[in-house]
């Protein structure tokens, strides 16, 4: 009666994306000691509160969780658990843990650990900013609302098992079980902690933290007892923080760092690009990102569809891309190319200048209008905003770019009638895990329209939603290609309303030196940002 | 003296609480949401709202600001919202870089501007003074960041005779300390000027010279020591300064000083760094003025009768 939930249909889309890069590269070898540098301190290194991309893929190298991705690619794979089980109705998930798995602090990792570690991520007083991603689980709403500490839907019957609950069939589980707010600690450390358990990690993942000198350096150890014999290749990776891009790439050019975390400042990237050994350092790949624009669907005269779609024609697209050096391509939807249910098909709307002021006389602004156009502050986004002022000019819509501080925006957008437009840019990061769903709940569905949200079109399609809920029900791993074409659907009808401009999908750049091997892909792993697990030194 | 002493000490107490009435009031009519940001795009408005109740922003500001206020009492400075550290043990771990680079840096500014403004004002109306007051005009607004990148791309990156960045030994603190004196030179090499000119035209100067003592001696000996009394004032207020953080020279030297803490704080709204940053900026100021007070009628004996 039970199945094994295999391969998650990503697999063929990656893969099939990813150069083959196996022949090309050294073969990965155990040992030596690398040092990354970044511009900004390191946060937290605490799971459940930890979400920024910097801490991102430290805290996936400090710890376990039951699932897990195949380094640089989407493919979940059990981790800390050894086998799964999912019943027919999609709504009790089995787990058996891998036997002898051990903290760093030495103890042995059971089922009590993962119950623990899950309830401490929802429960409202550790602040945690991914609680919402176990809203599935059966006792979810008591904890979220104060009302118990412990989720009635995860049963631990002995030490080796964990049986999960939920209270509806949601096909994104597995990937939940996988994202850092799961990863597990042990409660005593925790405890031992005294609030900061973010500078003082327990894990029973690849990498240990050696020492923390605060504002300078982070230095991680190779667990010795990892239960995969076989990693991490490095010994000991030390993370100087504080470091300007500028400068950092001036030290990685005279050998002194061997990953520049913030890659190639702008300024510097054609020229680094196109030198014979810069070609060497830049690691270039695609992301799950989309930058977009958002329309808010309830202030005037933006909540006319046509005047939206007007827009989307009037954004040229292609000189953005221009603008970061080609470190993007245009977007034409919600979803980017590298998530399953991207539809390679659909063309959206097209930069025509002359259909767009058509469009726009033709919903009784022949003569465009005045607007506002919110933005970060950092470039390169306000020189992008301002490109988009120069596309909306051009059929006679006046926008005024507001370029504030992060803070600001959000807030803005997140206020009802505040932000007509908001140029996403700075503020959309790499996806939570590679399914549809994380695209649409928070930014386009209704849930994300209220005050605070993060939904700054202020667009609620109830019909879509509805057929959102109905998607993510899917959990049969036989239906998961009908799930990701019913969940792409979803994100191209949502483009006949037009509530955002996908204006591009941009692309990170690495830079490291000639010495670190590995395939590009673990670089820019799709789940991790960078794979501690998987890099290494060539020999 | 120790009269002076307490009425400074009631003076500054009163200072520091209307420091934190202020910045908090500023902090709060933000129009950006600490638990939106901490938050971040996934949460759920649950979520959001649960993170607010535990930092009690959803408290009224005035009860907020007792709590806070409270705490500093039992000198407390609260937790960082994103880092859930103590903001005293975040800045304690940064201070001893921010207070080499504060001596480093003012020494070299005290040192520059004193030599410039000496020659300036003795070489007055001539070349040797126009060169002086004009470059002093340049390096007083010339950007920082170009400034120090220029130092570290010849000085560090080129010529490999210090490190590129980092903290721990001497050679890290010479090139940061020079964009600081360099920059900062200006301010004093003006001051030093006009101070050194006001005492040149001094009747007791007059006297010296006539008495047939030699330049040097009537320089070093009469007229400087009554020229720096404005500069033991200003050092006061540099101390402030530097230790609210200079954060660009900090960035490109990666120099983990307060600045530092405070501009990412800053850009993640954490309010109770900001406003710990602040009252040690503050305290800060404080002290250096007060430190000023004590010292100026040890260099001039005619403040102490007043």
């Amino acid at each position: 009666m039970f199945r094994r939930l295999l391969l998650n249909s990503t697999a063929a889309a990656l893969m099939a994306f990813l150069p083959s890069v196996a022949g090309a590269q050294d073969t990965p070898a155990k040992g030596g000691d690398i040092v990354v540098t970044y511009k900004d301190d390191i946060t937290t290194l605490d799971p459940a509160i930890g979400y920024d991309w910097v801490n991102w893929s430290m805290i996936k190298s400090l710890y376990s969780r039951l699932m897990d991705y195949e380094p640089g690619t989407a493919n979940l794979v059990p981790s800390l658990a050894e086998t799964f089980d999912v019943s027919p109705d999609g709504l009790t998930y089995t787990f058996k843990l891998r036997p002898g798995v051990k903290f760093s602090n030495g103890r042995t990792v059971v089922a009590s650990d993962v119950k623990y570690s899950i309830e401490r991520a929802v429960n409202p007083k550790t602040q945690g900013p991914g609680a919402g991603f176990f809203g599935a689980i059966a006792g979810f709403d008591a904890v979220s609302g104060g009302t118990s500490e412990t989720l009635s839907g995860i049963e631990t019957p002995d030490d080796q098992t964990v049986i999960f609950k939920l209270s509806r069939p949601d096909a994104t589980f597995l990937h939940v079980l996988a994202i850092n707010f799961a990863s597990v600690v042990p409660k005593e450390a925790v405890e031992a902690a005294n609030g900061d358990f973010g500078k003082q990690p327990v894990g029973s993942g690849t990498f240990i933290l050696k020492d923390w000198t605060i504002g300078q350096k982070l230095v991680f150890d190779r667990n010795p007892d990892y239960f995969n014999k076989d990693l991490p290749y490095i010994d000991k990776v030390t993370v100087e923080v504080g470091q300007e891009p500028l400068v950092a790439l001036l030290r990685l050019q005279k050998g002194e760092v061997d990953i520049a975390g913030d890659g190639i400042p702008p300024a510097k990237f054609l020229e680094i690009k196109n030198s014979p050994e810069g070609a060497q350092m830049i690691v270039d790949g695609e992301q799950l990102h989309t930058g977009y624009l958002t329309l808010n669907t309830k202030i005037k005269p933006l909540d006319d569809v046509k005047v939206r779609q007007a827009i989307n024609m009037a954004v040229n697209k292609e000189r953005i891309t221009r603008i970061l050096n080609g470190r993007a391509t245009p977007a034409n939807q919600p979803l980017p190319p590298l998530m399953p249910g991207y539809d390679k098909g659909f063309t959206g709307y097209a930069y025509d200048v002359e259909k767009a002021k058509a469009l726009l006389a033709e919903a009784g602004y022949p003569d465009g209008f005045e607007t506002v156009l919110f933005s970060t502050n950092t470039d390169p986004q306000p020189r992008i905003a301002q490109a988009i002022q120069q596309d909306l000019a051009a059929i006679g819509i006046k926008a005024e770019v507001r370029a504030l501080a992060q803070g600001n925006v959000i807030a803005a957008g997140g206020t009802e009638g505040e932000a007509p437009m908001v140029w996403s840019g700075g503020m959309a990061w790499i996806a939570d895990f590679p399914d549809p769903s994380n695209f649409y709940g928070p930014i386009l569905g209704c849930a994300g329209a209220v005050q605070g949200g993060w939904n700054w079109s202020w667009y609620c399609n109830e019909a879509l939603d509805k057929r959102a809920i109905e998607a993510d029900s899917m959990s049969d791993p036989d239906k998961v290609a009908e799930r990701q074409a019913a969940w792409g659907k979803i994100f191209t009808d949502i483009m006949a309303d037009a509530p955002w401009v996908p204006v591009i999908n941009e692309r990170r750049v690495v830079a490291k030196s000639a010495r670190m091997g590995g395939p590009d892909n673990i670089y820019i792993d799709p789940t991790r940002v960078i794979n501690y697990d998987a890099i290494f030194v060539k020999q | 003296m120790l009269q002076l002493l307490a009425k400074r000490l009631v003076q500054s107490a009163l200072i520091l609480f209307g420091v934190s009435a202020i910045t908090f009031v500023l902090l709060y009519a933000l129009p950006a949401d600490p638990a939106r940001m901490i938050a971040g795009r996934s949460a759920t408005a649950q979520t959001v709202a649960n993170i607010r109740h535990e930092l009690g922003l959803d408290k009224p500001l005035i009860v907020q600001f007792g709590h806070y206020v409270g705490g500093l009492v039992h000198g407390d400075l609260g937790r960082s919202y994103a880092q859930k550290t103590q903001v005293a043990t975040l800045i304690a771990a940064r201070l001893p870089a921010t207070l080499t680079l504060m001596a480093a840096g003012i020494a070299l500014e005290v040192l520059f501007g004193m030599l410039l403004g000496v020659t300036a004002a003795l070489h007055r109306g001539k070349l040797a003074d126009r060169v002086i007051m004009m470059s002093s005009f340049v390096g007083v607004s010339a950007p920082q960041f170009v400034v120090a990148l220029l130092l570290l791309y010849v000085f560090a990156a080129t010529l490999g005779w210090f490190p590129m960045s980092g903290y721990g030994t001497a050679a890290h603190v010479i090139l940061p300390a020079a964009t600081l004196g360099l920059l900062g030179a200006g301010w004093y090499a003006r001051m030093v000027r006009s101070a050194m000119i006001d005492v040149l035209n001094q009747d007791y100067v007059r006297t010296a010279r006539a008495k047939g003592l030699s330049r040097a001696r009537v320089v070093l000996r009469h007229a400087l020591p009554n020229a720096t009394l404005p500069i033991v004032a200003m050092i006061g207020i540099d101390i402030g300064q530097f230790m609210g953080g200079v954060v660009v020279v900090e960035a490109v030297y990666g120099w983990p000083g307060i600045g530092q803490l405070a501009w990412q704080a800053i850009q993640q709204v954490d309010i109770p760094i900001i406003m710990g940053v602040t009252l040690t900026s503050a305290l800060a100021i404080i002290l250096g003025n007060l430190l000023a007070d004590v010292i100026a009628p040890a260099i001039d004996p005619r403040i102490r009768s007043h």
